[in-house]
Formats: C-alpha cells, sequence, structure tokens
C-alpha cells in the first residue's frame, strides 16, 4: 500500500519536474561524462583481474594487457596450495574486525550515552575529553613510542585492535543521535519506575539507537578491514599479518608466499616456477571481492552516517 | 546548564561516571599520554633497559631546541614542508570544484536509476585501501610488465623508469587522490542537494529563471554551510598527509623522487624505520601537532568573523 503512494507520489513529481529540467542535449552529455568517470573508477580493477587470469608466460613476454594472448588459473591454483597463509591472514582480518567493531562500539556508544546527559556533573569535563583530540594530538612519534615502549603493543594483536578503536567523530555522531532521538522524559519516567542508568542504557538507548550503531559499526568494519598502517607500525611477526599488511609485504616480495614446495622440488626451484606477477594480483583480487560484493548494499549507511555526523557538535 | 552545577554528586552521577569509565581510560591512554609524549621533541630520549617509558621521560636530559635547530638545517624540512601543504592545496581546491560540479551535474540527470548506478560505481574506489591501490597503479606504471611501458615498447621506444621520474608524481598523486576520493564527496553534497526545499526551485521557475540561473541562485547558496563545513575540515590537516597516498602510491616515497613526494608523514615513518635518532623526527611530529591545531582554530575564526552560523566549533 504505501510503495504504490510513494510511486504516486514519484509520479507526481516528475511530472511536476519535467517542465523544468535540463535539455535533452545536455542531459546526453552529462551522461556521457558519468559513464566516462564510472569506467574510471573501476576500470583499475577489472584490469588487475584480467592480469590475475593472464598465463605468466604471456607475462613475461608481453607485459600486463588488457586482452592477453593467453589465460590460466594457475596464479589462483598456487594462492590455493598457500592457502595456509592466506587461511591465517584472513583469520587475524576477521578477528580484529569483530572484535575492535564490538569494542569500539561498545565504548562508543558508552561515551555518546554519557555526553548526551545535560544533567550529568562532569559533562562538561567529559565533553573536552572528547573533543580535544580532534583539535590536538600526539602524532606518530610519541603515539608509537607510547604504545610500544608503555603500553608494550608491538607484536600484539591489539596494536592492531585499540588504537582505531574510537574515534570523537563517532562519539559526536553517537550524542547527537541520543539527544534528539531519546526525549529526556523517557529517561525520566524510567529512572521515576526506578531503573539504573546502566538498565536505561541498555534497555532504552541502545534498541533505540540501531540504525545509528549499525552505521558506526559499518564505519568501523571498514577501517579494520582496510588498515594496513598499524600492522606496518607494530607487526614484524608474519602470523600476525592481516591480508591488507600480507598484501603490503607481497608487493616487494611475493616469495614469502612460496612456503609448501610440491613434490620433488627444491624450495628454489619451486620459487623460480611460481606464477610471481600473476599471484600478487591475484591476491589483490581475493582481497577486493568481500568488498566490492558488500559496500552497494552498505552505501546509504554511510551517507546517512555522514550526513548526521554534519550535524553541529 | 548553570542550574545543574550547585547539585550535589548523586546516584545518577556514579552511575554515568562508571558508564563512561572504560571510554575515557581509552581517551587518557592512545590521546593524552602521546600529547604529554610529545615533550621528547624538547628531550634527549634515551631508552634505558629495564626501565618503563615514564622513567625514561624523566631521567632523559632536556635538549631544549637542539631537535628544532637540527630539523631546520636539514634541507629535508624545506621540502616536506612545502610538498605538504602545497599538495593540500591542490587536492582541497581541485576535490572541491569537482565535486561539488559532479554532484550538481549528477542530480539534475533525467534517469535517477542511472545517477543511482553512477553513484554506486564511483564511490567504490573510496572503499579500496591504498595498498589495493599501489597494486593498480603499480599494473599500469611497472617498469618491466605495465601496460604503458609495454605500449612503449611496441612502438619501438625505451621504457621509462617511472617509480624514478619525479616529474610525473605530481600529477600521478592528484589523479590518485581524486580518483578515490571524488566519489565520495560527491555523495555527500549530494546528499545536502536533495535536502533543499523543492518549492524554491518552483518559486524560480514561476520567476522566470532558467536551470542554469536556478543552479547560481538556488543549488550553490544552498550547499554553502557544507562546503565551508569540509574546507574548515580539510584545512585543519593541511599539515597532515594521506599518508597510503604518499607512501604506497609512490614504492616508499624514497629515492630520486623524495623531493617530489616526500611529506612529514612520510618522512616521519621512513625516520622510524631506520634508526635515525628519535629526537629530529619527534620535533617535526611537534610542530605538525602544533601547526594542525593552530590551522584548525584560524580557519574556525576566520569563517566565524565572515559567517557566525558555518564556524564548527
Amino acid at each position: 500500500m504505501e510503495k504504490k503512494k510513494e510511486l504516486q507520489a514519484q509520479r507526481r513529481e516528475e511530472g511536476a519536474s519535467r517542465l523544468n529540467r535540463i535539455k535533452p542535449r545536455t542531459n546526453l552529455l552529462f551522461n556521457v561524462i558519468f559513464a566516462i568517470c564510472a569506467t574510471i573508477c573501476i576500470i583499475p580493477v577489472i584490469f588487475v583481474f584480467i592480469i590475475s587470469i593472464t598465463a605468466e608466460e604471456s607475462i613475461r613476454m608481453y607485459g600486463y594487457r588488457f586482452f592477453p594472448q593467453e589465460f590460466s588459473l594457475e596464479s589462483y591454483e598456487f594462492l590455493f596450495k598457500e592457502g595456509d597463509t592466506i587461511l591465517q591472514a584472513l583469520g587475524i582480518s576477521v578477528t580484529v574486525a569483530v572484535v575492535g567493531t564490538l569494542l569500539g562500539l561498545l565504548l562508543t556508544s558508552t561515551m555518546g550515552y554519557v555526553l548526551s546527559r545535560n544533567s550529568y556533573k562532569l559533562n562538561g569535563f567529559l565533553t573536552m575529553v572528547v573533543f580535544i583530540p580532534m583539535i590536538f594530538n600526539g602524532g606518530m612519534i610519541s603515539s608509537y613510542v607510547v604504545n610500544t615502549q608503555f603500553l608494550h603493543l608491538k607484536d600484539s594483536i591489539w596494536a592492531l585492535i585499540l588504537p582505531l578503536c574510537v574515534s570523537s567523530f563517532n562519539v559526536v555522531i553517537c550524542r547527537t543521535f541520543f539527544k534528539t532521538n531519546i526525549p529526556d522524559s523517557v529517561i525520566e519516567s524510567a529512572q521515576m519506575d526506578g531503573a539504573s542508568q546502566m538498565k536505561i542504557f541498555t534497555r532504552i538507548a541502545l534498541p533505540l539507537s540501531k540504525p545509528m550503531l549499525s552505521t558506526i559499526a559499518l564505519f568501523l568494519t571498514f577501517g579494520y578491514w582496510n588498515d594496513w598502517f598499524q600492522s606496518s607500525l607494530y607487526i614484524t611477526n608474519s602470523r600476525l599479518f592481516s591480508l591488507q599488511s600480507l598484501l603490503d609485504h607481497i608487493q616487494r616480495n611475493i616469495e614469502m608466499m612460496a612456503k609448501n614446495p610440491a613434490m620433488g622440488l627444491t624450495m628454489q626451484q619451486y620459487i623460480n616456477s611460481m606464477p610471481k606477477e600473476g599471484a600478487r594480483m591475484a591476491m589483490a583480487i581475493l582481497i577486493i571481492i568481500p568488498i566490492a560484493c558488500t559496500y552497494p548494499f552498505f552505501q546509504k549507511y554511510f551517507i546517512s552516517g555522514l550526513t548526521v555526523g554534519a550535524v553541529k557538535g | 546548564m548553570k542550574r545543574y552545577k550547585r547539585r550535589r554528586w548523586n546516584k545518577n552521577d556514579t552511575e554515568l561516571t562508571l558508564l563512561a569509565l572504560p571510554a575515557t581510560v581509552w581517551y587518557v591512554l592512545f590521546c593524552f599520554l602521546p600529547m604529554f609524549g610529545l615533550i621528547i621533541a624538547f628531550k634527549n630520549y634515551r631508552v634505558t633497559g629495564g626501565k618503563s617509558f615514564v622513567y625514561n621521560i624523566f631521567h632523559s636530559e632536556w635538549a631544549g631546541l637542539k631537535n628544532f635547530e637540527f630539523l631546520i638545517k636539514s634541507k629535508d624540512l624545506f621540502v616536506i614542508l612545502r610538498n605538504t601543504i602545497l599538495y593540500n592545496l591542490v587536492f582541497i581546491v581541485l576535490g572541491l570544484i569537482l565535486a561539488v560540479s559532479m554532484a550538481i551535474m549528477i542530480s539534475l540527470l533525467y534517469s535517477r536509476r542511472k545517477s543511482k548506478v553512477y553513484q554506486t560505481l564511483m564511490f567504490f574506489p573510496y572503499f579500496m585501501s591504498w595498498v589495493v591501490a599501489a597494486y593498480f597503479v603499480d599494473a599500469f606504471l611497472n617498469v618491466d610488465n605495465g601496460m604503458i611501458n609495454s605500449m612503449i615498447r611496441e612502438a619501438g621506444g625505451d621504457r621509462v623508469q617511472w617509480y624514478m621520474n619525479a616529474d610525473v608524481w605530481p600529477f600521478i598523486l592528484i589523479i590518485m587522490y581524486l580518483w578515490k576520493n571524488t566519489g565520495y564527496n560527491m555523495v555527500i553534497y549530494l546528499s545536502s542537494i536533495a535536502g533543499i526545499d523543492s518549492t524554491l526551485y518552483e518559486a524560480a521557475v514561476v520567476d522566470g529563471a532558467n536551470k542554469r540561473q536556478q543552479v547560481f541562485y538556488i543549488t550553490l547558496p544552498c550547499l554553502k554551510n557544507v562546503i565551508v563545513m569540509m574546507f574548515i575540515l580539510n584545512v585543519g590537516k593541511i599539515f597532515y598527509s594521506d599518508f597510503g597516498l604518499f607512501y604506497q602510491i609512490t614504492q616508499g616515497a624514497k629515492g630520486s623522487i623524495f623531493s617530489a613526494v616526500a611529506t612529514i608523514d612520510t618522512y616521519v615513518y621512513n625516520a622510524l624505520q631506520s634508526s635515525t635518532p628519535i629526537g629530529m623526527t619527534s620535533a617535526a611530529t611537534f610542530f605538525q601537532s602544533v601547526a594542525c591545531c593552530a590551522t584548525i582554530l584560524l580557519a574556525n575564526a576566520l569563517v566565524r568573523k565572515i559567517d557566525s552560523d558555518s564556524a564548527i566549533i
């Protein structure tokens, strides 16, 4: 029923706007421009995919091409054979993303809730705690020194999780949402009934803010999934490499992927026979696929998060 | 607000403090300790084995401004400062013009469905990490196999060492920046265009305004607040560079392209990875933090003076 109404409204709007729109020629021109831009945005992925299914022999002879001489799945076969390394990295990536997102949500929402309570005595103080890091920070060196020498996070999975889990931007989004969407009267009446703040937070505030929480969760998850910087600073143990940092390392040294030589080959022979160029690109494709498949569905949450954040803090 | 200040501490405050505690601890450890750690820029920081970080800080001798003297005397400072600021200025101006004009153009297209498809495709690069983007660039610029070099080779020319050719890098970096961020920024502006009251346009049509006039006298003025906000946010980061862009895409930001691509962040990172004493680089980050804070406050004050509604602080 609602859909029908929406459609009707849309049609009416279109009827009205038909009188007020750009000329057909301009429309065509704009369409061409956007088609070109859209192609530029995704062509590198297609190119890298083609390289990943090009035979190594063909790359050696003719370089990377859009229309290769010979196709082959050897790169993917190679990666499959070295699946342990990739699975290990995938495990790290997933663990970091899940634990980090949950922890980040917990810290962000509690802080956001507390800041949204105007009657709280320390409200002004905590607002400064959240606000100051937005305009002033310690920078790379002293963060590094603190994290390695004070918190001893070097070569620990927590180095990938903790530094990224709270951002003042998210806290402000959260606070604004609680402030505008949960009326004081609801909270006051809950208090009248004897509910503690903890209870109000978990039973009233959180259930009412699922859309906002899922937006922040998305920001966090994509942030963790795409992060390689923390890893490049703090992680030297290859068992703790995430997918992104594995990709970062094989850019310089694809040979580190070769660990399980086939029967009857020495390590050196195995390294010489591996599809070096194709395997690198195949690795990149493996990382892109999960994002490319999911982001169209999440796109609108990103945008809604951005517009919420635009509300004056 | 004042009403609450005289009130006694009550049970509510205790509960809220407990809720805010985890996030506050996080802020102290990951934001405020590094701020305190900035004093190592004025110290001859030395790590004594087996001693804690705080002990090390207090027992390193004061170096006064010696670290800053070293930094200023080295020729690098001028180069990295110039690169950081100039690149950021180009990014801000070009990024703004391109994103706003594309947002307006895409909002004028006849077909809503096509516009959705373009948006989705152009949003895609934003979800790629710079490590993955570095693979894309490598596919085109690689010395041995890159597409451009194999095309040159086919035409009978000599291959070009793109990764050592300083002249082309400003263009590549600007293109890559726009490639990654334009779609995302376009969508931000587009969502505020969608929020403009449609009666404004209807009134304009009645007054006989054509589409071009509507864009200049309705759409752009309505976008002013968002544009100013994005501008302040970006200007505030003018002493920071997008580390992944400058480090990954250039494959290290060192060697013969240093003068064209090195920024404060890549310089500090490379110093951190090598055995350079920490003092000089911490002077660089100290300068970066302070300068950044000053620019944010300055940009905000400037905007407040011109138009107090648009200021964000």
